[in-house]
């Protein structure tokens, strides 16, 4: 309930440096409810970095950027009907899911338990996660690792070139464009 | 089946749908942005609350634990993250870059001048 | 920021709390939780506050530009090269068996390698890109562009 709420204020608030805090605050709410659901390396992560590194990112974009939204300009009709139709249709497709929590979801049967009973005999290491991801499924965590760099690649290349002197529309002719 | 043992897709459908509306409704990039966050994370809500197991706990190997909650979600969930926070950053980079050029990062405001700051690039 | 007193107290008792928190994360992801994504981003935490209090060209120093860039790559290329390493000595890619006797040794060995890669390289990409952002407004300036608030056009 206290997501929706937080998730609503971020929604509707017009002034970005709000938006950026109470996204934080979801955030960290996000991992609290990552650790009730006994999710604790995911738990870490997310608090580290929803609540850290995007919010750090989008202050420091904010920086760069004119911190308030403009007013729209009515409410948009079409818009929230196309929103509450999709969210109808996902309310009906939800029924046939398996109930929340139930040991006999087709969820545990197949690989989880294999996980669960083969890391201590196979690996020798207790954190059940960190062996699925470094060594039971080693190829996706690389991908991941070239997928970060990948993103650090394209911010590098997009931000560190200087920008181009530019006639402004609104001024008076300074630098003409080389 | 009850309505009530579902009601965790209902909070993560809700969360999407308040993901999905700020995305497609508000004009500012880096609204639009938070917005796509927002979808992610219930998104990841909805896959960490199908893997646990009630009376399950964290699925660390320790003394006086049997029943585990699956690990399995846990990894995907994990390099879920991770891959979101990068194309939050990639954004934002380019949410940057679009302001610097046109001046503003609006929806609106862009239809209207991208088109005529080509012609004075091209003048 | 260096000369409001509570933040420089604070930082000086944080950030090198952090890090060693960071390195405790990372190489005890086998027995709680944690590994190489969490460890990277507490490190690279520790080093924006350090640079959000004593300024880009301070945290810079400590850390400098090349190393950031170089070890981006270098911890993706340890990565591939432990599992390069494991068809060399006879296995498949990614394979921990050949490297050392025991198997259970073997594949310890080889997640704690591989976890050291992927911590270091999200750790220098996010000091990457807090770095970009923060030195786009001075690149800005230097060209001649204002960054002003919003214009209007009607």
């Amino acid at each position: 309930m206290f997501l929706l709420v937080v998730g609503t204020a971020v929604v509707l608030t017009r002034d970005l440096l709000k938006a950026a805090m109470l996204f934080a605050i979801y955030s960290l709410t996000i991992a609290g409810l990552f650790v009730v659901l006994d999710a604790g390396d995911v738990a870490l992560t997310e608090a580290a970095v929803g609540a850290g590194i995007s919010t750090i990112l989008i202050l420091a974009a904010l920086t760069l950027v004119p911190g308030r939204e403009r007013q729209q300009k009515g409410h948009s009709l079409p818009a929230l009907l196309i929103v509450l139709i999709t969210g109808a249709a996902l309310v009906y497709a939800v029924s046939d899911l398996p109930e929340f929590g139930n040991p006999n979801n087709p969820v545990h049967q197949h690989v989880g338990p294999y996980y669960v009973e083969q890391t201590y005999p196979d690996m020798g290491i207790p954190n059940m996660v960190a062996a699925v991801l470094a060594s039971y499924r080693s190829i996706d965590t690389m991908g991941e690792a070239i997928v970060i760099l990948t993103a650090g690649i394209a911010v590098y290349a997009l931000l560190s070139v200087p920008p181009k002197r530019r006639r402004r529309r609104t001024a008076e002719n300074k630098d003409e464009s080389q | 089946m009850s309505a009530l043992s579902l009601f965790n897709y209902w909070a993560v459908i809700g969360l999407m749908m308040l993901g999905y509306y700020c995305v497609i409704v508000r004009g500012n990039m880096i609204k639009k942005i938070i917005g796509l966050g927002i979808f992610q994370t219930s998104v990841f809500i909805l896959f960490i609350s199908a893997g646990k197991v009630l009376g399950g706990s964290t699925p660390i190997l320790r003394e006086g634990v049997s029943v585990y909650s699956n690990p399995l979600p846990h990894v995907l969930i994990l390099t879920a993250i991770v891959v979101g926070v990068a194309t939050t950053a990639v954004g934002l980079a380019i949410a940057v870059r679009v302001q610097e050029a046109f001046g503003s990062i609006n929806d609106d405001d862009l239809d209207r001048l991208g088109y005529d700051s080509q012609d004075e690039d091209a003048a | 920021m260096k000369d409001n007193a509570i933040l420089v107290i604070v930082a000086r008792f944080l950030i090198p709390l952090v890090m060693l928190f960071g390195l405790y994360v990372q190489f005890h992801g086998e027995y709680s939780p944690g590994g190489g994504f969490q460890a990277g981003v507490l490190f690279a935490a520790a080093w924006i506050l350090f640079v959000l209090i004593y300024g880009l060209e301070t945290g810079l120093r400590v850390i400098p530009l090349r190393v950031i860039y170089s070890f981006a790559c270098l911890g993706v290329l340890l990565y591939c090269s432990v599992g390069l390493l494991g068809v060399v000595l006879g296995g498949r890619f990614l394979d921990y068996q050949p490297l050392l006797a025991s198997p259970q040794a073997a594949q310890q060995a080889g997640i704690i390698l591989v976890e050291f890669g992927v911590g270091v390289t999200v750790a220098s990409v996010v000091m990457m890109v807090f770095l970009q952002f923060a030195r786009r407004r001075a690149l800005s300036q230097a060209a001649g562009l204002e960054l002003d608030q919003e214009q209007d056009r009607s």
